[in-house]
C-alpha cells in the first residue's frame, strides 16, 4: 500500500544507508526497503573478503618479514658489488684512464646500470592492491550494502594509514578484516580492543616502539613512552576531545598500553607480525586513568582501562554525534544523538542495538536527502549502477584525484564527513572529470542511458535530470549526467 | 627582468583574448576584469601555508645558543660546526640545514621568523588545533568558517582583493578558506579533464535543482578559466602528495602561478602534511630533515613563480603547535605548545628573529614539558593582514579573531 511519497523515501534510504541501486536491481528491491536493511542486522554476521593471498596476520607478518629480509639481502649483494668494483679501478687507474669514455649507460659490467625489468610491485603494494580489489567487490556484490556500509564507518573511526609502512599498508586489509569486520553487529568494547590491538594500529600510532621507562627494557635501553596511540584512543576513538580527560590521562594510558606490540621477525613470543604482549616493556605499577588506579597484571591492565572506556558516557554520546553525522545530517538532530547515545549506554555498546535504533527512527529515515556521497560511496555507487566489475587501476586512480583512496586517511581521525570537504568546488570539479570518464568507459555497455537513468534513480528522478539525460549529446555525456545528477550526489 | 617585462607585454593582449573566448564559452564562469594596482600603491598577495601534524619548531629553528638546548634534544640535537651544521641566524637561533633557501631569503632581507609562538590554544589534539588556528576563533568547535574567508569577507568589495575570491589549495579545502566569501579551488591535475559542454549542463542542471552544487562549480570554474591561461590545463601528471617534497613543489608552483596571475586571487591557503613527528624524527638528516627540504623547496618555487610581484608578497608558514621540548622515550617527539611560524616575500621586513624566548629551564617550560609560548600567533597574523590589506584594528578584532581586542597586531612586519 505504498504512496508515491513512501517510494520516494524508500529510495532516500536505501541511498542513505546502503551502497546505491545496482542495475536491474532497483524496482524490486525498493519494495520494503527498510525491512531489508533491517535483515542485515538480523543475519549479525558480515560476509568476508574472498579470494586474498594471504588469511590473516600472522601469515601476513611471516610473509612481510621474509620478502623484507630478501630486500636487505639484495642491497647488501650489491653494495658488496660495487664496492669490489670500486676496487678493481682503484687498483688499475692507468687502465680506467685508458679506456675511452663510453655513456655510462653503456657499461654492462655493473648490475646498477642494468635497466630494471618491469617489475611486478613489491609485496606490501601488491598485497594491498588484493585486499582493495577484495574490499571493494564485496561492496559491488552486496544486497542493499548497510553493513558494509557500517564497516567503512567504523574502519575510518579506527583508521590505520597505510602510508605509514611497510607493515600497515601490507595489513591495512588484514586490520578491516579481523579487528573491524567481525565486530560491526558485535560490541563496541570488542571492536576496540580488538582495534587497539592489532599490529596494524600498534605501528601506526607507534605503540609498538613505546617502552616503560621502569620497565626492565627501559632501565636497560634508557628509551621510554611515545603518547601517540594513548592519545588517539581518548581523542578520537573513545571520549572524543571534549571527553573530559587531561594530558596526565594520555601519559598514564601510553603506560597502561606498554608492553602491546608486534612479534618481530624472531618470532620469540608468537607468530611473527602478531599482537604479543610484552611483559619486558611494561610499566610496572598501577597509573590513575580518569582518577581510577589500574593494577591489574600484563595485558589485563590495559583491557580493564579500554572497558571502561568503551562504557564510559562520553563515548556513548560521541559515536552517538558520528554515527548521526555519517548517515543522516552534518549537523546531527540533537534528538537522534540522544536516542542512540541512551541505547547504546543501556546495553552497553551492542552495536547491533544501536545500528538497528538507527534504521527504526523515522527521523532518520525520512530526513530530507542533504548529504553528499563519499567518494568511495560514489565509486561503488557508480560502478553498481553501471554494472562494471572494476580492476584495481580503475579503483584506485579515481579515489586517489578524488580524494579517498582506501586506508590512507592524512592523519589518525581519518576521512572528514560532511559536505564541506566533499562538495568543495575542486571536489565537485574533479567529480565530474571522473564521471566523464566513467560515462566514456562504460557507454558501449549501456543500450539507453535515459532508461538506465529511470531504473537506477527511481522515484528520485526530477524532470530536470530526466530532461537533461535525453537531451544529451552522447550516450556518454548522458550518463555523466546521471552520475553527477544532484539524486544521484545526496542522500 | 628584462625577460620578465617582455613577458608580461607579449602575454597581456593574449590573455585579454583568452579571457574573452573564455567568457563566451562558459556561460556559468565569471570574467574578471583587469585591475592594475595605481601607481605607488600595492597590489598585495598573501599566501598562508598550514604544516598539518605539528611541526617541531626546536628542530626547524634550533635555539643553539639556549645552554638547555643540547641536552633536551639528546641524539637529535643540531650542531654550530660539523659536516651538518645548522645554519647561522643571528648567532642565538639556527636553521635547520634542509633549510639553505629560507637561510638565504633571510639574510638577504626577505624572510623573518617568530619563535615561541602559538594561537591561544593550550590542549593537545591536531585536529582541534588546527580548528583553532584555521578558523580564527578563540577555541575549538564545530566552526563553519575561516579567518581569511571572513577577511576577504571585511574587504571593500568591487574590483579589489575581494571580488576574486580566496583559493583554496586542494580537493579538500581547508577550513581557513571556506564561509561565507567566495572561494575558488585548485588542486594539481591528475588526470583528463571533463569537456567544457558536460560542465555547462550541469551547471544548468544544478542551477535548476541544485543551490549548494552550483555555486561550488561556479567556483570551480574560475580557477580553471585562469589555470588553462597559464598552461596548467589538463596536463596528466602523478607524483607524491603534500607529505612528499615533490607534492610540495607542485602544489607551491600551482598555487603562485595562480596568484600571480593579474586575474588571479590575491589570497590562497594551502596545507602540506606529514610533521607529526612522534617517533625517530631525526636530526639534521632523517625524517623531519626530508619535510624541511620539501618546504624550502616550496618557498624557493614560490619566489621563482611569484617573481614579477614578489615585493608584494608574503607568505606565512604556521602549524597548529609544537611539541615537547625533550626527545621522547622512542626518538622523536610527542605533541606540544609553543613553535615557530615563518615570514617569507618580498613585502616582509625581513632578516629578524621575532622572540620573546622564555628559556627551557624546566620551570621555564609550559607545564614542565613544552617550549612555552610568549607571542600569539593571531597577533602575527593580524599585524601581516592590517598592513598589506589595510585592515583596521576593529574589524580585525571582532570580525576575523572574533573576541581578540586585548590582542594588539604586531606592527612593523611588512616593509
Amino acid at each position: 500500500m505504498a504512496s508515491p511519497s513512501d517510494a520516494r523515501s524508500d529510495s532516500v534510504g536505501l541511498q542513505r544507508f546502503g551502497l546505491g541501486f545496482g542495475v536491474g536491481q532497483s524496482p524490486a528491491i525498493r519494495v520494503g526497503a527498510r525491512d531489508r536493511l533491517l535483515a542485515e542486522i538480523d543475519r549479525r554476521a558480515l560476509p568476508q573478503p574472498a579470494g586474498l593471498p594471504f588469511s590473516g596476520t600472522a601469515e601476513i607478518g611471516a610473509a612481510l618479514y621474509a620478502f623484507e629480509d630478501r630486500e636487505r639481502s639484495g642491497r647488501e649483494a650489491r653494495r658488496a658489488a660495487q664496492a669490489s668494483e670500486a676496487q678493481v679501478a682503484a687498483a688499475q687507474p692507468a687502465l680506467a684512464q685508458s679506456v675511452p669514455a663510453a655513456p655510462a649507460s653503456s657499461t654492462p659490467q655493473s648490475p646498477m646500470a642494468q635497466p630494471k625489468p618491469a617489475a611486478e610491485p613489491a609485496l606490501p603494494y601488491r598485497t594491498y592492491r588484493q585486499e582493495v580489489l577484495a574490499r571493494v567487490r564485496l561492496a559491488l556484490d552486496a544486497e542493499t550494502g548497510f553493513g558494509e556500509r557500517l564497516v567503512q564507518f567504523w574502519s575510518n573511526h579506527f583508521c590505520v594509514g597505510a602510508t605509514k609502512s611497510n607493515l600497515t599498508r601490507i595489513m591495512a586489509g588484514a586490520y578491516e578484516r579481523e579487528a573491524i569486520r567481525p565486530h560491526v553487529f558485535g560490541r563496541f568494547e570488542e571492536m576496540l580492543v580488538a582495534a587497539e590491538s592489532h599490529p596494524a594500529m600498534l605501528d601506526f600510532l607507534d605503540n609498538r616502539l613505546s617502552i616503560g621507562p621502569s620497565s626492565p627494557a627501559g632501565k636497560r635501553r634508557g628509551r621510554g613512552l611515545n603518547e601517540n596511540l594513548a592519545r588517539e584512543i581518548l581523542e578520537l576513538h573513545t571520549l572524543g576531545v571534549s571527553g573530559g580527560y587531561a594530558q596526565v590521562d594520555v601519559t598514564n594510558l601510553a603506560r597502561i598500553i606498554t608492553g602491546w606490540t608486534v612479534v618481530g621477525r624472531e618470532a620469540v613470543l608468537g607468530f611473527p607480525g602478531s599482537f604479543a604482549f610484552n611483559a619486558g616493556l611494561h610499566e610496572p605499577g598501577a597509573p590513575p586513568l580518569l582518577g581510577k588506579p589500574y593494577g591489574q597484571p600484563g595485558k589485563e591492565k590495559g583491557l580493564a582501562a579500554l572497558g571502561d572506556l568503551a562504557r564510559h558516557p562520553a563515548t556513548a554520546d560521541f559515536i552517538a554525534i558520528k554515527l548521526v553525522r555519517h548517515f543522516v545530517a552534518d549537523d546531527p538532530p540533537p534528538a537522534l544523538v540522544r536516542a542512540l547515545s541512551a541505547v547504546f549506554r543501556r546495553t552497553e555498546g551492542d552495536l547491533a542495538a544501536v545500528s538497528r535504533a538507527l534504521l527504526e527512527s523515522d527521523a532518520a529515515w525520512r530526513a530530507e536527502p542533504t548529504k553528499i556521497r563519499s567518494p568511495q560511496e560514489f565509486l561503488i555507487a557508480a560502478f553498481r549502477a553501471l554494472g562494471r566489475k572494476p580492476d584495481f587501476g580503475q579503483i584506485i586512480g579515481p579515489l586517489g584525484v578524488i580524494g579517498q583512496p582506501l586506508w590512507q586517511p592524512a592523519g589518525p581521525n581519518g576521512y572528514p564527513d560532511g559536505n564541506e570537504a566533499w562538495a568543495s568546488p575542486e571536489g565537485i570539479k574533479t567529480r565530474i572529470d571522473v564521471a566523464a570518464g566513467w560515462g566514456r568507459q562504460a557507454a558501449g555497455n549501456v543500450p539507453d542511458p535515459r532508461l538506465l537513468t529511470e531504473d537506477i534513480l527511481g522515484p528520485l528522478l526530477s524532470p530536470e535530470t530526466r530532461q537533461a539525460v535525453a537531451r544529451a549529446e552522447s550516450r556518454p555525456q548522458a550518463l555523466a549526467l546521471m552520475l553527477m545528477s544532484p539524486e544521484f550526489q545526496r542522500r | 627582468m628584462v625577460d620578465d617585462d617582455d613577458d608580461c607585454e607579449r602575454m597581456t593582449p593574449s590573455r585579454r583574448a583568452m579571457l574573452g573566448a573564455a567568457g563566451a564559452l562558459f556561460a556559468w564562469s565569471f570574467v574578471p576584469k583587469f585591475a592594475y594596482a595605481a601607481a605607488g600603491s600595492r597590489d598585495p598577495r598573501f599566501l598562508l601555508v598550514v604544516l598539518r601534524g605539528a611541526l617541531d619548531g626546536l628542530s626547524a629553528v634550533p635555539p643553539i645558543g639556549d645552554p638547555d638546548y643540547a641536552g633536551l634534544r639528546e641524539d637529535i640535537a643540531l650542531m654550530r660546526d660539523g659536516p651538518d651544521a645548522a645554519l647561522p641566524l643571528d648567532g642565538f637561533f639556527y636553521l635547520h640545514p634542509a633549510m639553505p633557501n629560507l637561510a638565504r631569503l633571510y639574510a638577504s632581507g626577505q624572510a623573518s621568523i617568530v619563535h615561541a609562538a602559538a594561537t591561544g590554544y593550550r590542549e593537545r589534539s591536531h585536529f582541534d588545533g588546527q580548528d583553532v588556528l584555521e578558523s580564527g576563533q578563540a577555541g575549538p568547535g564545530r566552526t563553519e568558517s575561516g579567518w581569511l574567508n571572513r577577511l576577504i569577507a571585511s574587504l571593500p568589495p568591487g574590483e579589489g582583493v575581494s571580488r576574486r575570491g580566496v583559493l583554496g589549495v586542494g580537493v579538500v579545502p581547508p577550513l581557513v578558506v571556506r564561509g561565507e566569501a567566495p572561494i575558488l579551488g585548485w588542486a594539481p591535475p591528475r588526470m583528463a579533464r571533463a569537456g567544457p559542454d558536460l560542465i555547462q549542463r550541469l551547471g544548468d542542471l544544478y542551477g535548476q535543482r541544485d543551490p549548494g552544487l552550483a555555486r561550488a562549480l561556479s567556483q570551480a570554474g574560475l580557477t580553471e578559466g585562469i589555470a588553462q591561461r597559464r598552461g596548467m590545463g589538463s596536463e596528466v601528471r602523478g607524483g607524491g602528495g603534500p607529505d612528499s617534497a615533490d607534492g610540495m613543489k607542485r602544489i607551491a608552483e600551482g598555487a603562485a602561478a595562480l596568484v600571480g596571475a593579474d586575474d588571479g586571487p590575491r589570497i590562497a591557503a594551502l596545507a602540506f602534511e606529514g610533521w607529526d613527528t612522534h617517533a625517530n624524527e631525526g636530526g639534521a638528516k632523517g625524517r623531519l630533515a626530508q619535510l624541511l627540504g620539501g618546504l624550502d623547496g616550496a618557498l624557493a618555487s614560490f619566489e621563482a613563480g611569484l617573481k614579477p610581484v614578489w615585493n608584494d608578497t608574503v607568505v606565512m608558514v604556521v602549524t597548529e603547535f609544537g611539541r615537547t621540548a625533550k626527545v621522547n622515550g622512542t626518538v622523536g617527539t610527542d605533541h606540544g605548545t609553543g613553535t615557530v611560524a615563518f615570514l617569507v616575500g618580498g613585502a616582509v621586513k625581513g632578516g629578524r628573529m621575532i622572540a620573546d624566548w622564555p628559556g627551557l629551564k624546566l620551570e621555564q617550560l609550559h607545564e614542565k614539558r613544552d617550549l612555552k609560548p610568549t607571542t600569539d600567533i593571531r597577533a602575527v597574523a593580524k599585524g601581516v593582514v592590517s598592513e598589506l590589506f589595510g585592515l583596521s584594528g576593529p574589524v580585525l578584532a571582532e570580525k576575523v579573531f572574533p573576541g581578540t581586542g586585548g590582542l594588539a597586531p604586531l606592527a612593523g612586519l611588512v616593509g
